[in-house]
């Protein structure tokens, strides 16, 4: 059965379930809780099938989105799922954390005078679906006899070692943590994106297409980049931007004081909410200010709210806390995520508009308070956002026993050790063509955060597919190095989920 | 999984542990640290590498049981492993020819002071090294460093091993003889508690005597970002695992970092005694019977 056009603009957009926003504020289980079966193939449904699918631009990845949806929509699910993978291989992940109403459901036809597809949740849907139903990616082509070696095993790493993999190349990860999924291991928390998702999703590439994974290796230490380049056929470095910013004020190294990956560090990759279950302690206070209004800040005020709320239940002698959010411009200009900031809402996390940080106030080295000034907004600056400046006489001191620095990231530098000639801008980002991700080293690619400074994951993972196809070109053209000479410690090839 | 090739008591609460891991001996040096997990639940815990192996491929790590996990860390055996071992992190000892230096280890901190002392003597300084504890029960590796140093004194607070006192006090007799006799200040090394290295910095900056200090800070990741390891220094915030674990004893802000170090105290007491509890939970059951 076909539908019209004029049936399938009746469907409307199915909405997805959520944890009860004062439930959810004292656990760390998922917000969002997915869409049924019915739901989905309704909701794909709702596809018209356009001959110039604008979606599919909006997908850094270029996903072929009308020919997911119309598999779903006529319950083909394995078809689907095939479509979905063919271009991207972390769909659970990217389906719960890409900002799809500023990508391809900002570009859906249906846009102008209905409502998008929802096609971020029918991803997610179809991500879960392969992971339940383990359904593997194609088998790799036959091996090539290169070796490339990939630095960091976030999105962009991993999406460069999956394509490359597939292509037949021996793929090697090197990795500094425990864990593979960079950001996604380690920042986004659990609420969002479940620990068993990126598990689940990073296991079945890995191990499914042979890459080596080898943790606890900090590329500029353990190897520098210099030994990978003359050891390996090719690299990519897809090392993120880690390093934490704090403002430059005074106090900022009171106790009390840390930076958002701090404390999501803690919270997610050392599962520090489960102390001390989990060894790794973590602690939010009872007053917390958290500076800076992106989807970092959200992610660790929200986390810095369950915490308290945790605690709260466990000792009902201490106070139930609170969590401000201090952000220098208003709420218009809210860096994040819109979901993410009513999330934050509805949670009762406070947020302190036009309000700009000055000094952390302590005591006996602990914080007591933060001081702030009240700003207003005057003439729109380069980025067209109105420039904040400070009310004349207008200090407040906000009591805080915690402060968290969410100010944005840098790339890491440390990747950098004995390699000086791999050129850099004046941020740090390492200088690389965006079409290809080639550097000016030869036989070295780089892509994601540590080229664009922080940005989303799928950016990231776009610019690790296009890397590798450039890197595939190059590989085949010259001739492989032969065997490694970096054999691996017994200890540090560990599987995905370990 | 990193095995344990094999384990030593040094002390009553120190150990030693050679754990395999090759891709970390490889390129150690002197100065630098790892961050090892063990156990699946377990935190990530710098230890400073107290000596390497190349050819075998392990690691030599001691161990001080401050801690849930250190304590835990202090029952594995040959056989046993680590979860994680990341590493060499932080920069190496820069390693010169200053003439004479003092190497002052505090307690455990002759551990880690050893690999430096012994590189130091490699590259041409007649090494002079102080090693203090409170008690002659809690010294160890003086045969080590007696050694590779030209000549070691050993102190402790009650006397019961060397001379009786701080490690302060030999350390500025020398230096006052050194002054008095118009030669140039040595370059000191001091590794040890906190506290520790604070008294050694503030001993020597009378005499102008270049002093480096090895920190031992709060810190999770080890590669710089987290920043929980932030020193305050005179040009600003340090991060200690990857600006450091140097720094010069006279720049840091000491009163500072004892604050910051205490940060997980009452967390860090209450994973202890949920440990302890565990195991002693039946012990304590029976008696409460009688
Ligand atoms: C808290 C938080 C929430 C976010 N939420 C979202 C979101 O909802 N949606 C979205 O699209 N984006 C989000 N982002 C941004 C997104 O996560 C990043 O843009 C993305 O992860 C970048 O991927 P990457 O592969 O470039 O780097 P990363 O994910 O940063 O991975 C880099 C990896 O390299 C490793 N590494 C670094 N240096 C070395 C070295 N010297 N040797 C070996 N390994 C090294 C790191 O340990 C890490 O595992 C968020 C970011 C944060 C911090
Ligand atoms: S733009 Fe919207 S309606 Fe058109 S193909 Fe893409 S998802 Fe379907
Ligand atoms: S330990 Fe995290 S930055 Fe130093």
């Amino acid at each position: 059965m076909t539908l019209s056009n004029k049936e399938r603009y009746a469907i409307p957009r199915q909405d997805m379930p959520t944890q009860d926003a004062h439930e959810r504020a004292a656990n760390f289980e998922e917000v969002a809780l997915g869409l049924t079966w019915e739901a989905a193939r309704l909701e794909a449904q709702r596809c018209i099938q356009c001959k110039n699918p604008h979606c599919v631009d909006g997908c850094p990845v270029g996903v072929r989105i009308p020919d997911v949806l119309l598999a779903l929509g006529d319950g083909d699910l394995a078809a689907a799922v095939d479509a979905l993978t063919e271009r991207n291989s972390l769909p659970a992940v990217c389906g719960r954390v890409c900002p799809q109403e500023s990508q391809c459901e900002a570009r859906c036809t249906l846009g102008a005078k209905h409502e998008p597809v929802a096609i971020g949740r029918l991803e997610r849907f179809l991500g879960d679906h392969a992971l339940q139903q383990h359904i593997l990616p194609a088998a790799p082509l036959e091996h090539t006899g290169r070796r490339v070696a990939v630095v960091g095993s976030g999105p962009s790493g991993l999406t460069c070692a999956v394509d490359l993999a597939k292509l037949g190349h021996a793929v090697t990860i090197f990795e500094s943590l425990h864990l593979p999924g960079g950001v996604l291991a380690y920042g986004i928390p659990e609420f969002r994106l479940p620990r068993s998702i990126i598990t689940a999703e990073v296991r079945t590439a890995v191990e499914h297409l042979n890459i080596e994974l080898r943790t606890d290796h900090v590329i500029g230490t353990t190897y520098t980049l210099v030994e990978l380049r003359e050891d390996y056929d090719a690299v990519f470095l897809g090392t993120g931007a880690g390093l934490p910013a704090f403002m430059d004020i005074p106090g900022t190294n009171l106790n009390g004081v840390f930076s958002a990956n701090e404390l999501l560090t803690r919270v997610n990759l050392m599962r520090g909410y489960a102390f001390p279950e989990y060894d790794t302690p973590v602690k939010a206070g009872e007053r917390v200010a958290v500076i800076g209004a992106g989807n970092v800040a959200m992610d660790a005020a929200r986390s810095a709210l369950r915490l308290q709320r945790l605690r709260a239940a466990a000792h009902p002698q201490t106070g139930p806390g609170e969590v401000h959010v201090v952000y220098r411009r208003s709420e218009a200009e809210v860096p994040a995520r819109r979901e993410e900031y009513t999330h934050a809402v509805e949670e009762g996390v406070v947020f302190d508009f036009l309000t700009n940080p000055v000094a952390v106030l302590g005591d006996g080295g602990r914080v007591t308070a933060l001081r702030c000034v009240r700003m207003e907004l005057g003439e729109p600056d380069e980025s067209g956002r109105r420039r904040p400046r400070a009310v004349a006489g207008s200090e407040l001191d906000l009591v805080a026993d915690t402060v968290i620095f969410a100010l944005g990231t840098s790339p890491n530098p440390l990747v950098f050790t004995g390699a000086a000639n791999l050129d850099r801008s004046r941020w740090g980002t390492v200088l690389a063509d965006e079409a290809t991700g080639r550097t000016h080293l030869e036989g070295v690619w780089a892509g994601g955060d540590v080229v664009t400074g922080a940005a989303t994951v799928i950016s990231a993972m776009g610019a690790g597919k296009a890397a590798a196809a450039d890197m595939h070109t190059f590989l085949l053209a010259h001739a492989p190095k032969g065997p490694s000479r970096l054999e691996a410690s017994p200890g540090t090839v560990r599987s995905a989920d370990a | 999984m990193y095995a344990v090739r094999r384990t030593q008591a040094l002390t009553g609460a120190t150990g030693l542990i050679e754990v395999v891991a090759p891709h970390v001996a490889r390129s150690a040096r002197a100065g630098q640290f790892v961050i090892v997990i063990a156990g699946e639940h377990g935190e990530r815990i710098p230890l400073t590498i107290a000596d390497h192996d190349r050819d075998r491929g392990t690691i030599t790590l001691v161990v001080q049981a401050v801690g849930k996990s250190t304590e835990e860390m202090l029952t594995l055996e040959a056989g046993d492993a680590f979860t994680s071992v990341a590493g060499p992190l932080g920069h190496p000892t820069k390693l010169a020819r200053h003439g004479t230096v003092v190497c002052v280890a505090g307690g455990v901190g002759v551990a880690p002071i050893y690999p430096i002392a012994r590189d130091l003597k490699a590259v041409g300084n007649h090494v002079v090294s102080v090693l203090g504890a409170r008690r002659a029960d809690l010294l160890f590796w003086q045969d080590r460093m007696a050694r590779v140093c030209d000549e070691v004194v050993v102190c402790t607070d009650d006397g019961s091993a060397g001379r009786r006192g701080l490690v302060t006090d030999p350390l500025v007799e020398r230096l006052q003889r050194m002054s008095d006799a118009g030669e140039p200040m040595p370059h000191v090394w001091a590794i040890g508690p906190t506290i520790m290295m604070r008294a050694v910095s503030r001993a020597t900056e009378p005499f102008g005597a270049p002093t480096t200090v090895s920190l031992n800070t709060i810190m999770v990741d080890g590669t710089g970002m987290c920043g929980g390891c932030r020193v305050s220094v005179s040009d600003g915030a340090k991060f200690v695992c990857v600006d450091g674990p140097e720094f010069d004893g006279h720049d840091v802000d000491w009163d500072n970092l004892l604050g910051r170090i205490t940060y997980y105290r009452p967390e860090e007491r209450e994973a202890l005694e949920a440990a302890h509890a565990r195991h002693t939970g039946c012990v304590r059951e029976t008696v409460a019977l009688r």
